[in-house]
């Protein structure tokens, strides 16, 4: 585990941890210590439909996520292809509808009673991984960020004004990208103009879905340097889902593990990434390449591929490809539980009284 | 090949300041595109010198092309007065054919930009909400796809009777499915993309994002798929008019004169296949442009 503490960003120009001295936000409404989002229950089964247009299974993209996103924070997303990020993405736009599950933004429900959701995608948007796909090949630049705020009611002349400031706030120049396509850009001033348009509606909640994942390294680390200063400026919340375990290292202030539709951890990132509790957590980090040549990884951490989605193993979900599964694992499913301080994980090795025996030796040492 | 030159200086000029610049961009490009394509030049002019001589018929022809003469009958091309001869009615073969080109070419686009109104919002429709409303409006799409166009078209103007109006209306019917179909499958394929769905998370309504984001990125294909259809539009015409449910003599129509004088071919080819070689170059150059405003209009060349 030494090698964790050699693998520190080398960048260190800004520091996410630092303590909030900003200014209140006008927008805030349940203080500080109030999530800005609470999601409960987040469910999303997609059917699978035969050829007569029946259903025949259900994949269990996400199934019962609990989670909440702390005012400020930036939320690493992380988990292997299909464990349902992305999807957990689109169900907080409300891009697809959960099938059941509630999304609180900052103690408004949305519908019923609560905020619309007009309101919820005013304050909380999107940035794709695609650049290229996420903008409108015969929109300029500025078509596409005025767009939305048109949505929103804004006037054309004062909407042309803000994407001019949403694209210098992103470091594009108006007089030189203002008018251009898509075709005309390159992938990271691409990405920053949907940055751009992702912040022109001044939103407090920014879901990043594997934004900088397409990106060669140096124009992520601009990108990255680009989305932390307008953090601090523009007073956000990010979520960041990304497979870049370094970069979520680099950048979250919490991690959220996923597997198969089900949150599996949850901690502050340096809990996570030094003191892992789930074995897939372990597993997943412990593929990681190290910068040392010396430090090779020998044996494969986890073996197989996930299980199917459609029908997910009983109990556990990981306990098929776990070393430590045992038979309480496939009776019993593990709930998300508190093992230390602002720390959950959902493994019935580390929560004690779970009837696994490794749960029951730590409970005899304490 | 001339587009990504186009493309490379467009993006090495640095654009002056901020100022409007609306799609029209676009259109302006895809126009640049056709006149550097020679092959798509001819055909603009070919289709340009048919489409105005066909407009200022009344001034150009040089004779009536209704009057007859039993003893000019059939006339070679190249006879004196008669450029381009006579029918087997003694009129004129150059005024009809001029005259004919009205009928020809108003019966070949017309129906298609009609059918392109119509099968556009219907396929834009269907792929843009998909599922059910898809389903429903897919499946009424595929009975008439099912028919063989041609067959289509007689069928109808059969039952709705002989006429240029009818006739239009029937070709109307035919060409919905197939542009229904390509306008479909173009919007599933742009909904599906992310700028839609970025679209969507603003918060816009659907037929603000149909009209800003889908219709932009559909019109091309589709148009390109329709500008295709003129050609076929004018045969299936001519067939119409030919088999005598289309214009009825003694109208000039290109269609209706290549049946007229079929009866002719053995005592003077040349009159006899003028008519054809007309829908020829029309449909072809009609074609040909198509095929260039496609490749003009692939944002990405």
């Amino acid at each position: 585990m030494t090698d964790i503490d050699n693998r520190e960003p080398v960048s260190r120009d800004f520091d996410l941890r630092e303590p909030d001295t900003r200014e209140p936000d006008s927008r805030d409404r349940g203080g500080p210590r109030q999530p800005i989002l609470s999601v409960r229950g987040l469910r999303k089964y997609f059917p699978l439909r035969g050829p007569l247009g029946t259903i025949n299974a259900h994949v269990q993209a996400v199934d019962g996520v609990n989670f909440d996103v702390m005012k400020g924070e930036t939320l690493g997303v992380v988990g292997e292809s299909g464990c349902g990020k992305s999807t957990t993405a689109r169900l907080l736009m409300r891009l697809i509808e959960p099938d059941a599950g509630s999304i609180v933004l900052d103690g408004d429900p949305i519908g019923h009673g609560g905020i619309t959701l007009r309101e919820l995608r005013r304050n909380m948007q999107m940035v794709f991984q695609d650049s290229y796909a996420s903008l409108n090949p015969r929109h300029t630049a500025t078509e596409e960020i005025t767009f939305g705020l048109r949505v929103h009611g804004m006037s054309s002349a004062k909407a042309r004004d803000q994407a001019l400031a949403s694209l210098r706030l992103v470091g594009l120049d108006p007089t030189v990208f203002a008018d251009r396509y898509p075709h005309e850009m390159s992938g990271g001033q691409r990405q920053r103009v949907n940055v751009a348009r992702g912040i022109a509606l001044n939103p407090r909640v920014l879901i990043l879905d594997e934004s900088v994942s397409a990106l060669d390294k140096s124009v992520q680390a601009q990108v990255l340097n680009l989305l932390a200063d307008l953090k601090e400026r523009l007073n956000l919340t990010y979520v960041f889902i990304s497979h870049d375990l370094n970069v979520v290292h680099h950048v979250s202030d919490r991690v959220l593990v996923m597997y198969l539709g089900k949150v599996v951890e949850l901690g502050p990132v340096d809990r996570i990434y030094r003191a892992a509790a789930h074995p897939y957590t372990r597993a997943l980090f412990a593929s990681r390449l190290s910068m040392n040549p010396a430090v090779r990884v020998g044996a494969v951490p986890l073996a197989g591929d996930p299980p199917n989605p459609v029908r997910p193993p009983s109990g556990c979900r990981f306990r098929t490809r776990c070393t430590m599964a045992e038979a309480v694992c496939a009776v019993v499913e593990p709930v998300l539980s508190d093992i230390a301080d602002a720390h959950q994980a959902a493994c019935h090795a580390v929560i004690p009284g779970s009837g696994h025996s490794q749960a029951e030796a730590i409970a005899r040492a304490a | 090949m001339s587009a990504t030159v186009e493309t490379g200086n467009v993006a090495s000029t640095p654009r002056a300041a901020p100022k409007r610049r609306k799609t029209g961009g676009f259109w302006r490009r895809v126009a640049r595109h056709v006149m550097r394509d020679k092959l798509a030049l001819v055909c603009t002019v070919v289709l340009a010198l048919i489409a105005l001589s066909a407009i200022f018929a009344p001034w150009v022809a040089p004779a009536d092309p209704y009057k007859t003469s039993m003893i000019r009958r059939l006339l070679p091309p190249l006879s004196p007065n008669y450029i381009l001869g006579t029918d087997e009615l003694g009129r004129d073969m150059l005024s009809r054919l001029l005259y004919g080109g009205r009928v020809s070419l108003a019966m070949g686009i017309s129906p298609v930009i009609l059918a392109t109104l119509i099968g556009g919002a219907l396929g834009v429709t269907a792929g843009y909400f998909g599922r059910h409303v898809n389903m429903a409006i897919m499946r009424v799409v595929d009975v008439f796809y099912a028919f063989p166009s041609v067959l289509l078209a007689v069928a109808m103007a059969g039952v709705l009777g002989a006429g240029i109006f009818n006739s239009l209306i029937s070709l109307t019917l035919v060409f919905i499915p197939p542009i229904a179909r390509v306008a479909e499958a173009v919007t599933t394929q742009v909904r599906n993309q992310d700028y839609v769905e970025a679209a969507r998370a603003t918060g816009a309504s659907a037929p603000r994002i149909i009209v800003q984001h889908v219709l932009a990125n559909v019109t091309g294909p589709i148009l390109t798929y329709a500008s295709s259809l003129v050609s076929i539009a004018i045969i299936i015409s001519s067939g119409l008019s030919f088999l005598g449910l289309g214009a009825a003599p003694p109208i000039a129509d290109w269609g209706l004169m290549l049946n007229t004088l079929r009866q002719a071919i053995y005592v003077a080819p040349i009159n006899a296949v003028l008519p054809g070689a007309m829908i020829f170059a029309a449909s072809v150059s009609f074609n040909l442009l198509s095929d260039s405003l496609r490749t003009a209009m692939d944002v990405r060349a």
